[in-house]
């Protein structure tokens, strides 16, 4: 199947998603079994995505300062995204201190 | 319309530096800027958009890329949920144009606007201002990271700033002890899976913390 069929599959499935309930079901009431696993979705893709990017190299865990300078500072970044709750913060200072180790590397 | 657009300006600060690494990353990688720029505009989620050219770039198979996307997506379900009794007043064509720009942002912002406000007209506006001003953000911030994108040195390791967004975003996800849960299952689930076959260490991490979540809730309500 060429990328853009897939693509097109995506933003299809993605947007009948989006109109299910607002085009067609309407308000019906969500089935609870269906609400539980929803509500836990984004924690769980969320992390998913950030802690392979930040723990892998060349696909085997490291978490060395020197070895894997991502690991921590995307620590750091979350120390900041908890107190601070801002976006802007936790890039600023996530890729500061990336920068700082991999100049210190 | 444009009470909508104010209540999401301060997202925006999450949005743009994302939008614009998401172009940089696609250009970049073997998807290239013309695919990764359509995926704004054909699938219009972020999260959903990065995974999917992570994983062509990887050479997943297609079922695997759809599934990993749609999942990660499945969200907009509970989202379309909340609104629908808001928007049941809506002319049809209304109800079919505004799900294609819904969003986490604009989901949020509208369902606490719509708690003091009921007039439809007013509802309809808000939320097309707060959606619309999303999706030109997003627009435009992909469009021009594709565009910078081969001329963005790698040494800035700049695609560190997507999994940097990406815990911005995780972090107040994790409101109580089924989120933890989901989230400490889902990554390192994510991680001990990044090596199997097919790429499908994503939508096993994502599915086993979602599982984690459901039981977790279960057990301690």
């Amino acid at each position: 199947m060429s990328d853009w069929v897939v693509v097109a599959v995506i933003g299809a499935g993605t947007y009948l998603l989006r109109l299910s309930f607002i085009g067609v079901l309407g308000t019906r009431a969500m089935p609870i079994w269906a609400q539980r696993p929803l509500k836990y979705v984004a924690p769980a893709v969320l992390a998913a995505l950030v802690l392979p990017a930040v723990t892998l190299v060349d696909g085997s865990v490291d978490l060395t300062p020197l070895g894997n300078p991502r690991f921590l500072a995307a620590a750091a970044a979350g120390l900041i995204a908890w107190r601070l709750r801002n976006v802007g913060a936790v890039i600023v200072v996530g890729m500061a201190l990336l920068w700082l180790l991999q100049g210190l590397g | 319309m444009l009470d909508g657009a104010r209540s999401v300006a301060p997202l925006l600060l999450g949005v743009a530096p994302f939008g614009l690494i998401f172009g940089v990353t696609a250009a970049g990688s073997s998807v290239g800027g013309g695919l990764g720029y359509a995926t704004s505009l054909i699938i219009f989620a972020g999260a959903a958009q990065l995974a999917t050219v992570q994983l062509l770039t990887a050479g997943s198979a297609a079922a695997v890329v759809i599934a990993t996307a749609l999942v990660i997506n499945a969200r907009h379900l509970m989202y379309s949920a909340g609104l629908a009794q808001h928007f049941r007043q809506f002319p049809t064509g209304w109800r079919l144009l505004l799900p294609y720009v819904l969003t986490d942002q604009a989901f949020a912002v509208s369902i606490i606007r719509y708690e003091s406000v009921s007039d439809p007209l007013y509802r309809r506006w808000y939320y097309l201002g707060g959606a619309m001003t999303l999706w030109t953000t997003w627009q435009v911030t992909t469009a021009a990271g594709v565009i910078l994108g081969a001329s963005v040195p790698a040494a800035w390791s700049l695609d560190f700033a997507i999994p940097l967004v990406f815990l911005a975003l995780l972090v107040p996800a994790l409101r109580d002890h089924p989120g933890v849960a989901a989230a400490i299952v889902g990554g390192v689930v994510a991680v001990a899976a990044a090596n199997v076959s097919y790429n499908l260490g994503l939508i096993i991490g994502a599915v086993c913390g979602i599982a984690a979540g459901v039981i977790v809730e279960r057990v301690t309500t």
